[in-house]
């Protein structure tokens, strides 16, 4: 592990996008959802990309998804404590329902596309980030 | 049938600062030792330059200046006292090669005869002796909230964009067996050909052995899998054909372009996480072409990292997708006396990290025939690539019309 201070950058809160950031405070991963055709959309946008709707709400997930692909970063950046998993995972609720995020609670060696896990999150400030670790 | 415009575009001067590392010299005086290099090598002077185009751009506020903002089009356009018909910088696009197409296409639709297109870097000195962490703050990452696209991969520690290619290299060794021996090929490649070029950065032999024992940057690329920052300028002027004749050198035609981006324009969102933005580019330039891959002598595909060459030469369909591996196992294949030679300045690799703009650089010259020891026999047709991950530009040149 890396012995130098680490700070990890948080998003800023805007209109669009502080209910993501934050709806980890109850413990419950949100997405936004077209209310016409249903369609996940993520990042949020003001009008769905599938039927052109308006009208679009965060929903609450499972949080459960699957890792596409994950890498070991080994590089110091000063953001993270040294060595840490990046990965892409895909939510269960839709495919194409993707995030960019860390698996957490395993050995980055042992973190494998296909890996099934789930959402948790870590609390810094007023931001809750989903992070996964592998389904227990 | 509807004219391919941008047949209406030679390059016909070409201009590169001295390249290195650290050189402490400023991004405009770089960019004028280049820019003024491309403009006499094309046999012309300033009074005949009436275009400019450039990427990134330069910085409107103080807030964007720095190591990704550098010299822009009033910059130059007044340290030399041009009078332009036509000028644009920016970093939206088919990547850096994006200011390259437009000016052929200004070219072509008469808004100017003559474009002097640039890339300059100065990364090198910007980095300094600092750690990379200091760079990360410097950069506004490690004391300020992160927001646009930004805000989806830097909170995860995803401070470069190596973090992102490694994942979509991750991606394709799971789904394709593609393997770490297999990616070195384009570093040592790379390194091979850099031996022959006197301006390339890294020019001593690098083994497999010392490929494979190399520190991780981010699984599975390594440190040789990720270019050298460098500073240093390239320069090329776009021309009318009409011009091709009166020119001081012999010119490149711009056979074709491609500049498609269909997929969703973000790393983690683009539906293949083995293809990127590639995939559409490179189909796009051939539904423009008279050619094929054939056809091409030479290939100078972004390496920014040595996935993006793999990438690319899939993309392009030298090989099947997911057959990259495969095709340079061994490096015989695109080494000089190969069948389809690659990077053959070094790259960027190891000749350094110009943004693209040193590969289309070292297409010119092999047309030319004026690669030095690198040269190669003849070749009438080239290929150059651009950009990774979810941006992508490639061009198609040839010797003659």
């Amino acid at each position: 592990m890396s012995t130098d201070a680490t700070t990890r950058p948080l998003p800023a809160l805007t209109p669009e996008t502080g209910f993501f950031w934050t709806s980890g405070a109850d413990g419950r991963l949100r997405i936004l959802r077209c209310q016409s055709c249903r369609t996940y959309v993520h990042p949020p946008s003001p009008v769905c990309p599938s039927c052109g709707s308006r009208t679009l709400t965060p929903e609450p997930v499972s949080g459960h998804g699957t890792v596409l692909t994950a890498t070991v970063n080994h590089q110091e950046w000063g953001l993270l404590p040294t060595p840490y998993v990046i990965a892409i995972v895909e939510l269960e609720e839709q495919p194409g329902l993707r995030l960019t995020t860390n698996i957490v609670g395993i050995d980055p060696a042992e973190v494998r596309s296909g890996m099934p896990v789930q959402v948790r999150f870590e609390h810094d400030a007023d931001v809750y980030l989903p992070v996964f670790e592998p389904v227990r | 049938m509807q004219e391919i415009l941008e047949r209406r575009a030679v390059i016909s001067g070409l201009g590169q600062s001295t390249v290195g590392r650290r050189l402490d010299r400023s991004n405009l005086d770089l960019t004028l030792e280049a820019v003024s290099a491309a403009i006499a090598d094309a046999g012309l002077t300033t009074a005949d330059v009436d275009g400019l185009s450039t990427f990134p751009g330069g910085a409107l506020h103080a807030r964007d200046a720095g190591r990704y903002a550098p010299t822009g089009v009033r910059d130059v356009q007044d340290a030399l006292r041009l009078e332009l018909t036509w000028s644009h910088g920016g970093a939206e696009g088919p990547a850096p090669l994006g200011a390259v197409v437009s000016a052929c296409l200004a070219v072509a639709a008469g808004l100017a005869r003559h474009v002097v297109v640039w890339r300059t870097v100065t990364e090198s000195s910007e980095q300094g002796e600092g750690s990379r962490a200091e760079v990360a703050h410097h950069a506004g990452l490690g004391d300020k909230r992160v927001d646009g696209y930004r805000q989806w991969s830097i909170p995860f520690g995803a401070a470069s964009s190596v973090n992102l290619l490694a994942l979509y290299a991750q991606a394709h060794f799971d789904r394709y067996g593609t393997t770490r021996e297999q990616l070195a090929q384009i570093a040592l490649n790379d390194r091979t050909n850099a031996a022959a070029n006197p301006h390339a950065v890294f020019r001593d032999p690098l083994s497999i052995d010392e490929y494979l024992s190399a520190r991780m940057i981010s699984t599975p690329l390594c440190l040789y899998d990720c270019d050298v920052p460098v500073d240093g300028s390239t320069a090329v002027v776009v021309s009318h054909r009409d011009f091709a004749s009166d020119a001081a050198n012999p010119v490149a035609h711009v056979h074709a372009v491609g500049t498609a981006m269909r997929g969703r324009p973000s790393w983690d969102q683009f539906d293949d996480l083995t293809t990127m933005a590639a995939r559409d580019a490179a189909e796009h330039l051939w539904s423009r072409a008279d050619v094929t891959t054939a056809d091409v002598d030479v290939a100078q595909l972004y390496d920014g990292f040595s996935f993006l060459a793999i990438a690319w030469l899939e993309a392009l369909g030298f090989c099947e997708q997911g057959a990259g591996g495969p095709f340079v196992e061994g490096g015989k294949r695109i080494a000089r006396d190969g069948d389809l030679p690659l990077n053959t300045d070094g790259g960027q690799l190891s000749a350094g990290r110009l943004h693209g703009f040193g590969l289309l650089h070292e297409a010119c010259l092999q047309l030319r025939g004026t690669a030095g020891a690198r040269q190669l026999d003849a070749p009438e047709t080239a290929v150059v690539a651009n950009g990774g991950g979810p941006v992508a530009g490639c061009m198609l040149l040839t010797k003659g019309d």
